[in-house]
């Protein structure tokens, strides 16, 4: 009997011939990400009473939750970690402004293929477009890690995801993974890793893929998975920090389930309040009269996302009465959206240009609502009270459904505007 | 060990934002703190009035969405003695065994509960307990029970690297 990604990697990292799902292993992993919660887990891992860290190499720190600090007490949070960073000789730190925790470390060559990534953040899955196995874990784990450079996972099982044919013209990645979420449930993925698999996910640029396995987290995902390819190998050129050995299911591995998609069926859609697995095809809420459209975030806020966005924007302006935020996914991003001329086109149809970050994404700043507002939103969740206002409401689209609703002051089709 | 307490009765998907909202996550650091937001944007009731020992129950995929631990230690802080769901998000649940917080898988259990009753919990047996009913769930896996029984991944690391208290 063949094996699946998953278990083939947590058998090689704990050592052994093999695993099975359920099977609980003890394994070290190859980076282990935090971001403005190291202070926290800083306190935690103070507590266990360990002077060092035990693998100093293996923590990668990206400041981007509140960045540039908004308040005293954020600034000395990200104060506190700085001093921590110092003390025990962190090399891979990442201070505020660089980027998104999950964007920074695929620039960085950290998110490998065959690597074992884990990161106390919901959304470390998106490592997983490279073919890593990146799971979320929490703060008090990570402190743990800290401590004894071990952490304990349940050998999941895996969901296999199959997308025949080509995406049309227009339809993005994120309509995909949102089509794939509304159809299978918030917790259409509940514990499992999902590999992805079909002509429309080998045919995605290398950042459209990483919009898939991000998004996995709002299935109830462990991690998503695709298989690295010559696209991926390219992309890694030059950035990839070590060598790497990629790790592929079996032919005859066994799956909890196959679900086939016909990728030429799939349209815009959006995510309605307040759940992720709310999707309908946006012409179903056309007319909705939006206050803000975000674009930016871990999911789509690199370069051809701004790129789409741009292409919507050229010579047209935004609502009156319509906020339109621009944050782009990181350093490398905005300065490439910089010398494209993007950035020119954002700020000539009227939007702003914040530094990159998570900005509202969670309610931290740069672009809270007011209640009774509307946001349209390239991030990954509009639960209730998410980008910090319980009542108001955040429909989630791709960068071309949101600059089109940006520019027509209304949830829009692109092809309608 | 056994828990006796009323039921707090929530629905499916209930996320991390409505038990602990993310504008807090980074100006918030003191647990007793936390437990003032316990459930803030869910139930406003739940803050003042929960008791020590309550179990909050709920349906499937309870603790979707972000890996905030505060959204388990404002639980713990306000004394809640254990979380039944009919299922959890994985973050969540591993949250709440590295918090000490007994988190049970227990469908058929959640189907009859209501808000207020009184239940008993009883984790060496594997049985909740109504006045009229017994739900068994599943013993927890050895790593977990070393983990829960340790009073929490802290305590548990700590012994293992062979530090006393």
């Amino acid at each position: 009997m063949g094996h699946t990604f998953a278990e083939k990697i947590l058998a090689h990292k704990a050592g052994l011939e093999e695993t099975v799902p359920g099977q609980i292993v003890e394994v070290t992993p190859d980076a282990a990400l935090s971001h403005d919660n190291t202070a926290a887990i800083a306190g935690i891992f103070r507590r266990i009473g360990v002077p060092r860290l035990a693998h100093p190499d293996i923590h990668v720190i990206v400041l981007d939750h509140a960045c540039p600090a908004p308040t005293t007490k954020h600034a000395q949070n990200h104060k506190e970690i700085r001093q921590f960073v110092a003390q025990q000789g962190i090399k891979h730190f990442y201070d505020v402004g660089r980027g998104v925790c999950h964007q920074v470390p695929a620039e960085e060559g950290f998110a490998l293929p065959g690597a074992l990534v884990v990161g106390s953040d919901s959304h470390t899955p998106t490592a997983g477009a490279f073919g890593a196995f990146a799971v979320g874990i929490g703060r008090s784990e990570m402190a743990a890690i800290m401590a004894t450079g071990l952490i304990w996972l349940r050998v999941p099982e895996s969901l296999k995801i199959v997308v025949h044919g080509q995406l049309p013209e227009g339809v993005t990645s994120k309509d995909l993974a949102l089509h794939v979420i509304g159809d299978l449930g918030a917790d259409g993925g509940l514990y499992q890793s999902v590999e992805w698999y079909g002509e429309a996910v080998q045919a995605l640029d290398m950042e459209a893929r990483m919009v898939i396995p991000n998004l996995m987290a709002e299935m109830g995902a462990k991690n998503g998975y695709i298989p690295p390819d010559d696209v991926t190998f390219a992309w890694l050129k030059g950035r990839a920090r070590r060598d790497y050995e990629p790790i592929y299911s079996d032919p005859d591995a066994e799956y909890a389930a196959i679900v086939e998609y016909d990728a030429t069926e799939i349209e815009p859609v959006v995510a309605k309040p307040h759940t992720v697995d709310n999707v309908a095809p946006v012409r179903e809420v056309a007319g909705t009269h939006i206050h803000q459209a975000f674009l930016g975030t871990c999911t789509n806020g690199r370069l051809s996302d701004l790129a789409m966005a741009a292409r919507v924007l050229e010579g047209r302006k935004v609502a009156p009465g319509v906020r339109l935020i621009v944050i782009p996914a990181s350093t490398e991003v905005y300065r490439d959206a910089l010398d494209a001329g993007y950035l020119r086109t954002f700020i000539e149809a009227g939007a702003m240009i914040e530094s990159p970050g998570c900005g509202p994404c969670m309610g931290n700043h740069m672009g809270v609502p007011a209640e009774g507002e509307v946001s349209i939103s390239t991030a990954n969740r509009n639960f209730r009270g998410r980008m910090g206002t319980k009542e108001s409401e955040i429909y989630l689209a791709s960068p071309l459904v949101v600059a089109a609703s940006a520019v027509a002051g209304q949830i829009v089709h692109p092809n309608d505007l | 060990m056994t828990i006796r307490g009323k039921v707090w009765k929530y629905g499916d998907d209930v996320n991390t934002d409505v038990i602990f909202p993310g504008k807090y996550t980074y100006t918030v650091s003191d647990p007793a703190e936390m437990g003032e937001h316990a459930m803030e944007d869910l139930d406003p009731d739940f803050r003042s009035q929960v008791q020590p020992g309550d179990v909050v129950v709920a349906g499937k995929n309870f603790g979707c969405g972000s890996s905030r631990e505060q959204a388990v230690v404002c639980l713990v802080s306000k004394q809640v003695g254990a979380v039944i769901a009919k299922s959890f998000a994985r973050i969540y649940y591993r949250n709440c065994i590295n918090n000490a917080l007994p988190a049970i898988t227990c469908p058929e259990a959640v189907e009859a509960l209501e808000k207020g009753d009184e239940i008993e919990v009883d984790l060496m047996a594997g049985e909740i307990r109504t006045s009229k009913e017994v739900f068994s769930f599943p013993p927890f896996p050895e790593a977990v029970l070393g983990i829960l029984n340790a009073g929490g991944l802290i305590p548990y690391t700590r012994q293992r690297l062979g530090l006393k208290g």
